[in-house]
């Protein structure tokens, strides 16, 4: 469904994606696993249109989307929950999923239910202020607001970054039932662990390169990947 | 859904608040003495209300710190005065460029300051040509400085408004702007009152047409915060990063904001040149953005009714309930200590500071005034929420 060519991307003066390849099949949950700096966001905010690759191709579908505007690459259907969760703090929950479906103009309010049913607590705090919310919570509420513009692909930068261990089990759950109603996935994370048991397909991203491939049981079997990522 | 129900009831609330406004002006303006304080005050507020609101909408609600409302606000005068100065007036107005390059007036092609259509249609169509060129300047500078970011912005926009107040007073474009002379005998709001035939005001109508216009204006800001558009504003304000990943288009809303922000400034400016009866290039230095950009805080960066509210609650006390600290006192044979010309400013800086120091964002927050009224759900909740964060 999603297809990157050889993507390079310079960042900040460096170049931390140097020539990756690889494929996201539709319906899957696909993740990018790797170590800090290994190049894991900036790919994903290539193929969002936040930093314009410097070569490569990314396909969604048949269609050529490289170097689209942030604003048409959502409205084709790709939508990234951005690391640190992000959340508008001082709006309300649900001016929060509204933003998040900002570039639709037709009626959200099925589209707001499937959220609630999604994540009841969500619902419990619709008119709270987002800042006020606990940081399991306002990741709930990012992939919210992510799934708001009913996206095909939907990438996730990080999502356990910072959260308690039972909190994450919740969020990979919540994942896993997003999927089974049609998104595909594309995650990135530093839990190898809990990516690798969730994932269809997993690669492993390192300074810049993918270095191995697999089911996420292969990878998570394997003697390199164990030393390196899962201690 | 719930949302909708609030909006229509809160429109509709809205528009009976503004008609017994408009009413009670009209009353007070035609019962009380036309000479009292109040009706400067009321004047004054409510062209600097539109401001402020306009600022507002800007800082507030977008997250762009501009200090160019000023400039907008002069480019907005010197359109309205330019463009409404009557034709056999203008060779009196700019004597010094033997006339104007400019041959007509709008309200004489509407039939003449005299007459009802002439006035209301020439005044009108000024105003709003006012605010367009103020809006066209905005999109002029906005390409280049809204890549900027907070204190950058700040700088870029205070200097162009330096800049246009140092063009408008060019002799080289004198046969325009007059120079450095004032603009004189345009339409002013007591233009508006209803005078018999004998030329007798029969109708005050002139702290009105400021409150018109301006109501006019700011439930359009209004309208437009309480849009998609609206809170496209606050994603960017709140989290840049985020708003342009949900697909908000930055420099788009960013510029929208700008260039609206900018139009109602120069309706302002507009308002304010027939507030004072003249445009006059000194008058919009950066210590009138400063007066907006103290009112913007004092009423809470993010409210428009507390913009409202601060508005007249400042120009009221220094135009008016202060006075008395300016001129000498004598109780019982004995001179008061400290009242002298310049007192009133003194005190008025403390009552700055104190508000200042007792609401720290401001007299409303970011709340409007009918939340007041509504009872905050789930509070319990939510402070729970804060702790497991």
């Amino acid at each position: 469904m999603l297809r990157i060519d050889d993507l390079r991307v310079n960042y900040g003066g460096i170049e931390a994606v140097k020539g990756v390849t690889f494929e996201v099949p539709e319906g899957e949950i696909v993740t990018l696993i790797g170590a800090n700096g290994a190049g894991k966001s900036t790919t994903l905010r290539a193929i969002a249109g936040l930093v314009k690759p410097a070569s490569g191709r990314i396909h969604l579908q048949a269609e050529d989307i490289t170097g689209l505007s942030p604003d048409r690459i959502v409205s084709k259907g790709i939508t990234l929950v951005p690391e640190g969760r992000h959340v508008f703090p001082d709006l309300t929950v649900l001016e929060n999923l509204k933003i998040g479906a900002y570039l639709r103009t037709d009626s959200l309010e099925d589209d707001i239910k499937w959220v609630y049913d999604l994540f009841p607590r969500l619902k419990e705090r619709s008119w709270q202020a987002a800042g006020t919310l606990s940081g399991g919570e306002q990741q709930m509420l990012a992939v919210g607001r992510a799934l708001m513009s009913r996206p095909k692909i939907m990438m996730m930068d990080e999502p356990s970054l910072g959260l308690a261990p039972l909190v994450v089990k919740g969020i990979f759950e919540i994942i896993k039932e997003i999927n089974r109603q049609g998104v595909t996935i594309l995650l990135i994370e530093q839990n190898a662990n809990m990516a690798l048991h969730t994932a269809d397909t997993a690669y492993v991203l390192e300074t810049g390169r993918l270095t191995m491939s697999g089911t996420g049981k292969e990878l998570l079997n394997d003697e390199a990947v164990k030393k390196a990522y899962l201690g | 859904m719930i949302q909708t129900k609030k909006n229509k009831t809160g429109a509709f609330l809205g528009l009976v608040a503004a008609v017994v406004v408009l009413a009670l002006v009209v009353v007070l303006e035609n019962t009380l003495p036309s000479t009292s304080q109040l009706f400067i005050v009321l004047k004054k507020g409510a062209v600097y209300s539109l401001v402020a609101v306009s600022m507002n909408l800007l800082n507030g609600f977008t997250g762009l710190f501009s200090l160019g409302q000023a400039g907008f606000m002069l480019l907005g005068a010197y359109t309205y005065a330019i463009l409404t100065v009557p034709v056999a007036q203008k060779d009196t107005v700019y004597y010094l460029y033997g006339g104007s390059a400019l041959n007509f007036s709008l309200p004489d092609l509407f039939g003449g300051v005299d007459t009802p259509q002439g006035l209301i249609l020439g005044v009108a169509l000024a105003i709003l040509l006012a605010g367009c060129v103020a809006a066209l300047f905005a999109w002029l500078i906005g390409l280049p400085v809204l890549r900027l970011k907070s204190d950058y912005l700040a700088i870029a926009t205070l200097g162009f408004a330096e800049i246009i107040r140092a063009i408008f007073q060019w002799q080289a474009l004198g046969p325009v702007t007059n120079g450095a002379n004032m603009i004189t005998q345009i339409p002013t709001f007591t233009s508006f009152n209803i005078k018999n035939a004998d030329g007798e005001v029969i109708l005050r109508l002139s702290a009105f047409v400021p409150f018109l216009v301006a109501i006019l204006c700011i439930a359009v800001i209004v309208m437009l915060i309480n849009s998609s558009y609206g809170r496209a504003f606050k994603a960017i304000r709140e989290d840049e990063i985020a708003a342009e990943a949900m697909g908000i288009n930055l420099a788009k809303h960013k510029m929208l904001s700008f260039c609206i922000s900018s139009f109602f400034a120069g309706v302002g400016g507009a308002l304010f040149a027939m507030y004072a009866s003249n445009a006059q290039a000194k008058v919009y230095t950066s210590t009138m953005t400063y007066e907006i950009l103290l009112i913007v805080v004092i009423g809470g960066i993010g409210s428009v009714s507390g913009s409202c509210i601060a508005t007249f609650l400042y120009v009221a006390a220094s135009e008016w309930w202060l006075r008395f600290l300016d001129s000498e006192m004598w109780i019982f044979g004995v001179k008061v200590p400290f009242l002298r010309t310049g007192f009133r400013m003194v005190v008025f800086s403390i009552i700055i500071m104190i508000v200042v120091l007792f609401f720290r964002r401001g007299l409303m927050g970011d709340k409007e005034l009918p939340d007041l009224f509504r009872p905050r759900p789930k509070k319990t909740a939510r402070k729970a929420g804060e702790h497991n964060g």
